[in-house]
């Protein structure tokens, strides 16, 4: 099998797909052309991450990868959840083949680019790398 | 399981395993040997290569047992290649929509020198022998033109490129790995000076196939070694591979109209099931199609999530080719007919054979159309096209 156990039980079951009407967060990673596109939705309660959902247009994997990010986060702190990295998601998948690897850093840059949102729209601390106005002029 | 994806493979048929088991049981000799076991062995060898000869209208020395459509399509165009670059010609011409054991063996000659013209499909994909023509030069060593495509199913009109090359004074090749078993073959009437077939593709073995080279085209070794094949492809003959294809192709010809008109049937079914899914497209010309072949592509969503979500639900199908599943382009094929990359992403192949039923099929179309709803209510382009943030290129 192309996949690990673990990569098909999030494929055929994903878990939180969907739309969180009035998200305190959004994020949209990858394009068409490529074949993935993640879109995640963040609900913040208190500096957690009371709900997510996802949409993804994409492989098994990349299905499977947005799934899995949304689960590892969801609960967490903000902080925490900005932390996760692709390696996380690929090992708790059990693993990805080497050419599906992209779809793992894809979905970390999914919960990355939806918590960027979160902190832009409500005018919170800069994002762990995003380069303060005035440092890059 | 309901197994729609022959032109991957065929299994190995009922009539190919009894031969294959005859050759194995009581032809084990090597048919170069002159003793006795060596000569019987010899004998099927000789016999196999006279009945695939029969089935597609050549003399029986102008067939070359050789591993398989791609080692056939390799030698075939090397020849060529080199029997023209003794004679200062170094241009060689094919289509966008070609196999890649065609294609990328014209990149290796690319590589050394050559110049390679692929000439481009319109959306129907069938090739226009005018722009062949208009692509011949005084230089060109070779026009080597798909018989039938493997992705999309569609008949080329290679009677018309075979007269036009003869005309021209052009070797002409054609990869007939799809073609040969499903659609008639007779190389005197297509006018074609090698062609390439293999034996899976019509319930034969795989790992054997042959390339017909017509007499008086000295054909370049692509395997060195002893003087098997007419010294022109070295190795023990695989004889429980030549003659277990030489029965399936026999058996595919001699049942050849009512099977294809038996598929058509079902893939015209299948056809006009699919089209009812809303923003989906038929690839590839309706009618000048291979008998069990259809080539859709889904707006907004994935072709290997969808083919996946199918296998789950016990339907073996394919998303473009098996050969280049495990790469991450879209079909090169899907591309070249002029799918945008975000289309043809959304593939899906199913090719039925005359072992499918019309249950079969339908159960196909609604497992489909439940599966592509079911990854459209995911896909957050759906979203944006229901949404109307997005127009759709498939209306």
């Amino acid at each position: 099998m192309l996949y690990s156990d673990k990569v098909m039980d999030h494929f055929l079951h994903p878990r939180n797909v969907g739309i969180i009407e009035d998200a305190d967060g959004v994020g949209e990673v990858g394009n068409a052309v490529c074949g993935d596109i993640m879109k995640i939705y963040l609900k913040i309660d208190d500096g957690v991450v009371s709900d997510v959902k996802f949409h993804t247009f994409g492989c098994g994997s990349a299905i499977a990868s947005s799934s899995m990010a949304t689960e590892m986060i969801k609960g967490q702190r903000v902080e925490e959840a900005l932390a996760l990295s692709n390696k996380a998601v690929e090992e708790a998948l059990e693993g990805l083949p080497s050419q599906k690897l992209h779809c793992s850093v894809l979905a970390e840059e999914a919960v990355k680019s939806a918590i960027e949102n979160y902190y832009e729209k409500n005018g919170l601390a800069p994002t762990a790398d995003a380069v303060p106005v005035e440092a890059a002029q | 399981m309901i197994y729609a994806d022959n032109a991957a493979t065929t299994k190995t048929g009922a009539v190919a395993q009894v031969a294959m088991n005859v050759s194995m049981e009581l032809l084990w000799g090597n048919p170069s040997s002159l003793h006795t076991p060596g000569q019987k062995a010899k004998e099927a060898l000789e016999s196999a290569r006279e009945r695939i000869a029969r089935c597609i209208g050549a003399d029986t020395r102008e067939i070359y047992f050789v591993s398989g459509g791609s080692e056939a399509d390799n030698q075939a165009i090397i020849s060529a290649a080199r029997l023209g670059e003794r004679r200062g010609k170094k241009h060689l011409i094919s289509t966008t929509i070609e196999h890649h054991a065609v294609l990328h063996t014209l990149d290796q000659l690319r590589r050394e020198g050559f110049d390679v013209t692929l000439v481009e499909v319109p959306e129907n994909g069938i090739v226009d022998p005018a722009a062949i023509a208009d692509a011949i030069r005084e230089d060109t060593a070779l026009v080597t033109v798909m018989m039938a495509n493997n992705e999309i199913g569609t008949i080329q009109p290679i009677a018309e490129i075979g007269a036009l090359c003869h005309e021209k004074g052009v070797l002409f090749h054609t990869d007939a790995v799809q073609a040969a078993g499903h659609v008639p073959i007779d190389v005197g009437a297509l006018k074609v000076d090698m062609l390439s077939l293999s034996g899976h593709k019509f319930y034969g073995p795989r790992g054997i196939g042959a390339l017909y080279a017509k007499k008086g085209i000295a054909l370049v070794n692509v395997i060195h070694g002893g003087a098997q094949e007419r010294g022109k492809r070295a190795g023990t003959e695989n004889l429980p591979a030549i003659v277990g294809m030489a029965a399936a192709l026999e058996e595919a010809c001699g049942h050849m109209r009512e099977n294809a008109r038996y598929v058509s049937t079902l893939r015209d079914r299948l056809i006009e099931g699919l089209s009812e899914i809303p923003h989906s497209i038929l690839n590839g010309d309706g009618e000048r199609r291979l008998p069990g072949n259809v080539n859709f592509c889904f707006e907004g969503i994935e072709g290997e999530s969808l083919l996946l979500l199918l296998d789950h639900r016990g339907i073996a199908a394919s998303s473009g080719s098996a050969c280049t599943s495990g790469s991450l382009d879209p079909s090169h094929v899907l591309l070249a007919i002029g799918r945008p990359h975000e289309i043809a992403h959304g593939s899906l192949r199913l090719t039925l054979s005359e072992e499918n039923t019309e249950e079969e099929v339908d159960e196909i179309i609604q497992a489909v159309d439940e599966t592509v709803t079911y990854l459209r209510n995911m896909s957050p382009i759906w979203m944006e096209l229901v949404g109307g943030e997005k127009s759709y290129v498939i209306q």
